[in-house]
């Protein structure tokens, strides 16, 4: 006869592992938002300076040049995210021997990309209209309904993060005078943030 | 009051069947070479308790290829979906009486 007490132990332990994503990584949280806070200091630079960031922009984006700028550091900043994430969560699955690529992860990313390409090319109207200003509270909240719609497989921590990128992304919708300084905190300080969060409880 | 250990399950008593069938029940589907990961066994381990909850129908079997390897996808029924809810049910009476 089983010890009733680890059967039911061993059932937790493998619900919870096999339907979250446990090789994410908190410190590729941490560097996307530092990265994010790099980005958001260029654009920073090409739009504001020597104005300070706190000042409510009223006059949108009129050169074109400023604005291939703008979308190229934001694919940077995008890519080096994307590519730290998937290096650091393949080092993490590797310290136990486990693959990336499984159902759980396959899931995963089938849940965030729906949103992330709607969100995508639903910004590419946007700019293509003119429409600068709501294009980078777009970014947020398609996001945060990415992050939210794979939350089922994600750390609990996560959902939180979701909820937060949805509300800064709604702020800066209704201002987006503040769209760069939003942009920063929704990427920049909620990544470090949480991303610090969940290091030091889940690698540390 | 009943013997709870008399409402246990026979098939799931054996730990590996109840644990594949943990994830069955948490996942949609999933696929032998994975299970076999997560579970970290041998092939014929986990051939002969996969071949033990397909006979008592637990679970439903789906073969596939993909780029001409086999790819065998395992689902839970609602026969083994049940199953499982009893025997957990079980397993709590039987701690509850344990620790009294």
């Amino acid at each position: 006869m089983n010890d009733p007490e680890k059967d039911i132990e061993a059932i937790r332990s493998l619900m919870e592992r096999s339907v979250k994503f446990l090789s994410l990584s908190g410190l590729s949280g941490i560097l996307s938002g530092v990265y994010a806070s790099v980005g958001a200091a260029i654009a920073y630079y090409l739009l504001y300076y020597p104005r300070s960031v706190f000042q409510y922009r009223i006059e949108s984006i009129q050169d074109q040049s400023v604005l291939t700028e703008l979308l190229i550091v934001a694919m940077i900043v995008l890519a080096a995210s994307l590519v730290t994430g998937y290096q650091l969560s393949k080092r993490k699955a590797q310290k136990v021997n486990m693959s990336i690529w499984n159902p759980t992860s396959r899931r995963l990313m089938l849940n965030l990309a729906t949103p992330l390409f709607t969100g995508g090319i639903f910004i590419l109207i946007l700019l293509y209209n003119g429409q600068f200003g709501i294009a980078a509270p777009a970014c947020l909240i398609f996001y945060g309904l990415a992050l939210l719609n794979a939350s089922d497989n994600l750390f609990d921590e996560i959902r939180y993060l979701a909820y937060s990128e949805i509300v800064v992304g709604l702020l800066g919708a209704a201002f987006p005078g503040y769209g760069l300084l939003l942009w920063f905190t929704g990427f920049g300080l909620l990544h470090i943030v949480y991303g610090a969060m969940m290091y030091k409880k889940y690698d540390a | 009051m009943k013997n709870p250990f008399e409402k246990l399950d026979k098939v799931l008593e054996h730990r590996m069947r109840l644990q594949i069938l943990s994830v069955l029940v948490a996942n949609e589907a999933y696929d032998f070479n994975s299970l076999k990961e997560l579970l970290d066994v041998t092939d014929g381990n986990l051939a002969t308790h996969i071949k033990a909850l397909e006979r008592e129908k637990y679970i439903a079997t789906n073969k596939s290829f993909i780029d001409r390897k086999p790819n065998t996808r395992y689902k839970v029924t609602e026969k083994g979906r049940s199953a499982f809810r009893k025997h957990l049910d079980a397993l709590e009476e039987v701690v509850k009486q344990q620790r009294k």
